[in-house]
């Protein structure tokens, strides 16, 4: 699913965020990428959804090879990824149905199949009782889980998630981690960014960054 | 194709609701682009109309053939003879005789007739040609100065031609004001389109990281320009036909006065419609522009 070798990068200004990673992840794999702060964890996430490009190295996700893509090619390759931000992006001009919504208006899906299919996705994080709520309205918790109710909208096979219990109680952050066991349980490969490994149910990779360096 | 236009209507959807949902802004727009639109609009209706006043007043255009008093009845048939060839039914002759009768029955003119030791009045032919640009008139009136026995042909086309250079201006301050205009129009639209882009700068950026096209996230900001133009276009139909319409009555009283039948005419419907097209033409160009520049910044912004 994942196959990256002599993955660097370097940020303008010179510092050196990820240098010379090399590893791969399979698909059904439950993966953990941790490591101390600034450590590169959210840098590789970027990397692996084309926000950002490698300085050098080859990242190939899904069978395409990122940094040769074109930038025309990256919203198609967006759209077969889940994401959920470190920071959420939700929108707070709409209600947590629209935000869930989004990904399907974008690839044009007729607007009452976008809008059982967000109900479908918010129901599954539990959600589906604040469907009107704007997400400023939510918890921490109810707007992780609508990030992540955005993110498996349309039903992807990588699902990739940055520090999604960063802010949330001991509650809340089994639920939401309950949540991507339960993706992963249906194949979806699921890579989350954490400085908590311990804390990710039945991991099957586990990557540590150091200083922007792989330990083993 | 169907998901093409399922997604160009939620764009245009989602443009009218953001015009909606800032009613002043969009009225303000509104009512400047339609104004910038009613000046060059209505300076093309007043060329128009004067052109027209024109035409009515060049209508009654004449070129009158004077004879020396000594022309011979052969010189004078000879004249006769080539104006029947050549303006068959568009001349009448006026004798000298004639002539002067008329001339006595102009209010205080018969004591002075009367008194005249003989006729001093030519005879002459008064010609209507259907030609009627000003270098025609002029070509015309100089083949008929050549004729044998012709004193003095008398063309009234200094007015004409003055006529003509007079709207040849007209038209270049019209064309001059539409130009500035058409700028203004797609410099108002490039001000509203980039605070719209730079307000859902948030949603821009979101909607790219889960896959939006360029395409996609232009497109509703496409609409709205074109929609302002369009709306702006219909807005400065409506002042116009407004504008008409008050001046309709005062115009015609004034065209009796001077014992006329001259009355405005406004924008044929295929006008009214190319108002529209041009604003939204306009509009469609403004919000291009915009888009492209205020997209162009938040990516450098973000990097
Ligand atoms: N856009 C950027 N420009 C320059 N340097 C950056 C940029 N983003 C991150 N960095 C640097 O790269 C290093 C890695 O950053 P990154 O955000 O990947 O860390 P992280 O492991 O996600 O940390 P955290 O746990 O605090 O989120 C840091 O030293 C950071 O200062
Ligand atoms: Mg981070």
């Amino acid at each position: 699913m994942i196959v990256a070798s002599h993955l660097t990068k370097r940020y303008p200004g010179g510092h050196e965020a990820l240098r010379d990673l090399s590893f791969e992840i399979a698909a059904g794999d439950m993966a953990a990428i941790c490591g101390h702060s600034g450590a590169g964890k959210t840098t590789l996430l970027k990397l692996l959804c084309a926000v950002e490009r490698p300085t050098s190295g080859s990242l190939v996700v899904n069978g395409q090879n990122l940094p040769a893509l074109k930038k025309r090619a990256l919203p198609y390759l967006r759209r077969n990824l889940g994401v959920v931000f470190q920071d959420q992006k939700l929108l707070f001009d709409r209600s947590a149905l629209d935000n869930a919504r989004l990904p399907l208006d974008i690839i044009g899906l007729p607007s009452r199949e976008a809008q059982r299919r967000a109900r479908a996705a918010l129901d599954k994080v539990g959600l589906l009782a604040r469907e009107k709520a704007n997400p400023i309205a939510l918890s921490g918790g109810e707007q992780q889980r609508l990030a992540i109710a955005r993110a498996v909208v349309n039903r992807p096979s990588l699902l990739l998630a940055d520090e999604p219990t960063a802010n949330l109680d001991p509650e809340a952050a089994r639920q939401v981690l309950e949540l991507f066991y339960a993706f992963n349980q249906v194949r979806v490969t699921i890579v989350i960014a954490t400085h908590a490994p311990q804390t990710i149910p039945h991991p099957t990779r586990l990557l540590t960054l150091d200083h922007g360096r792989l330990n083993a | 194709m169907k998901t093409w236009l399922r997604q160009h209507r939620a764009a245009l959807g989602h443009a009218l609701q953001r015009l909606w949902r800032a009613p002043l802004n969009t009225l303000l727009s509104l009512v400047v682009i339609g104004i910038a639109m009613t000046l060059p609009a209505a300076g093309y209706i007043l060329l128009d109309n004067v052109q027209k006043l024109g035409v009515n007043a060049s209508g009654v255009q004449e070129i009158s053939v004077f004879m020396r008093t000594d022309a011979s009845d052969e010189m004078t048939g000879a004249v006769e003879a080539a104006l029947a060839e050549r303006f068959p039914g568009q001349w009448r002759f006026v004798s000298r005789a004639v002539a002067l009768e008329s001339l006595k029955t102009r209010e205080g003119m018969a004591d002075i007739v009367e008194s005249l030791p003989q006729n001093p009045l030519p005879d002459a032919f008064v010609v209507e040609p259907q030609a009627s640009a000003p270098k025609a008139l002029e070509s015309l009136k100089d083949s008929l100065a050549a004729l044998p026995g012709v004193a003095h042909v008398q063309l009234d086309s200094a007015w004409i031609q003055r006529f003509d250079a007079l709207l040849r201006l007209g038209r270049l301050i019209v064309s001059l004001l539409a130009a500035v205009f058409a700028v203004g129009l797609v410099a108002i639209t490039f001000n509203t389109i980039r605070l719209q882009v730079l307000a859902r700068a948030d949603e821009i950026e979101v909607a790219r990281l889960i896959g939006a096209t360029d395409a996609f996230i232009r497109r509703p900001f496409y609409y709205s320009g074109i929609l302002q133009g369009g709306l702006g276009g219909l807005a400065a139909g409506a002042l116009i036909l407004l504008g008409l319409a008050a001046l309709q009555a005062p115009v015609e009283r004034l065209a009796s006065l001077y014992g006329s039948d001259f009355a405005l005419t406004g924008l044929a419907l295929r006008h009214f419609a190319l108002l529209p097209l041009i604003g939204a033409f306009l509009g469609w160009i403004g919000a291009q522009i915009s888009v492209s520049l205020a997209l162009r910044q938040m990516e450098q912004g973000n990097a």
